[in-house]
């Protein structure tokens, strides 16, 4: 699941060693194409993470502004959005971290239930075979994008960083400061909710 | 195998993490419920909405851009080599 993380032709990579290369020296050019070039999809993923555009737009600046202090130090043996990606998420993490919890449904209320005979007591109904080509669909891809921010905080943030931010489970572990079965158990979960979310919505013949 | 067991451990079977004896476990259920391969497959198009559920290419969309203001901040707080 790796689909959002930034990458590039290899015809790029000359290019931003290039940018890289006059940002270290200090270009003022450099940093404003820098800017430029990744603030946008950043910001998108402040925004995924914090629900608020104020804190998103403060984590984006914070990061930009780690990041330059850190530029020197920066190797490329990743891309430099990737590198830049990171950051973000860690800020708006911490921002998170520190944000007054609100209360919030619970995720068991999400999961599957059981009865004496081991099936579930509401039973699984086929979806459609479009589901997927529902996206296509302004308003689906807005009820999936609704029913992820419904999800309990601990499980919304995994499903984030492993389904829509290409973070791997070693990597989300460590920013979350879990194991990595953790992030696993969670991440089951998260979808095993926002499946019952959506439910609803894409039985065969009901939505 | 029963249902409770094959939904709690069906992201191992999805993602083939499991020994080759545990996985035919998991086929035999399959083969014999038709709810949890309606499940299974729910499941499936679930991680397919969400992976696809903030892809610009999705929908036509241009890429995300930020606000003037947002990155002139950013550009004048940069620290600068004295």
């Amino acid at each position: 699941m790796d689909g959002m993380v930034p990458t590039k032709p290899s015809a790029t990579v000359a290019d931003e060693a290039a940018l890289l290369a006059r940002m270290q020296a200090g270009d003022d050019d450099a940093f404003d194409a820098c800017v430029r070039a990744h603030c946008g999809q950043l910001l998108a993923t402040a925004r995924r993470i914090l629900k608020n555009e104020e804190d998103a737009q403060d984590a984006v600046q914070e990061a930009f502004l780690s990041a330059f202090k850190e530029i020197g130090q920066f190797a490329g043996r990743s891309l430099l959005g990737t590198w830049l990606h990171r950051i973000v998420v860690n800020a708006a993490l911490c921002r998170l971290r520190s944000r007054r919890r609100h209360p919030e449904r619970s995720i068991e209320e999400l999961l599957p239930h059981f009865g004496e005979d081991e099936h579930q007591i509401d039973p699984p109904a086929p979806w459609q075979e479009a589901a997927g080509a529902l996206l296509l669909q302004k308003e689906a891809r807005e009820l999936v994008q609704r029913s992820i921010a419904q999800l309990p905080e601990i499980y919304r943030i995994v499903l984030l960083l492993r389904d829509i931010e290409g973070v791997d489970t070693e990597e989300t572990a460590g920013m979350l400061e879990v194991s990595a079965g953790v992030v696993k158990t969670r991440l089951h979960r998260a979808r095993q909710a926002l499946r019952t979310l959506l439910d609803p919505y894409f039985r065969r013949g009901e939505a | 195998m029963n249902c409770r067991e094959f939904t709690e451990f069906l992201h191992e079977y999805l993602f083939g993490n499991l020994p080759p004896e545990e996985r035919a476990e998991f086929e035999k259920h399959l083969a014999e419920c038709p709810w949890c391969v309606a499940y299974l497959d729910s499941y499936k198009k679930t991680i397919l909405l969400t992976t696809d559920a903030f892809s610009d290419s999705g929908n036509g969309a241009p890429p995300a851009a930020a606000p003037e203001e947002l990155i002139q901040a950013i550009l004048h707080a940069r620290p600068r080599k004295s």
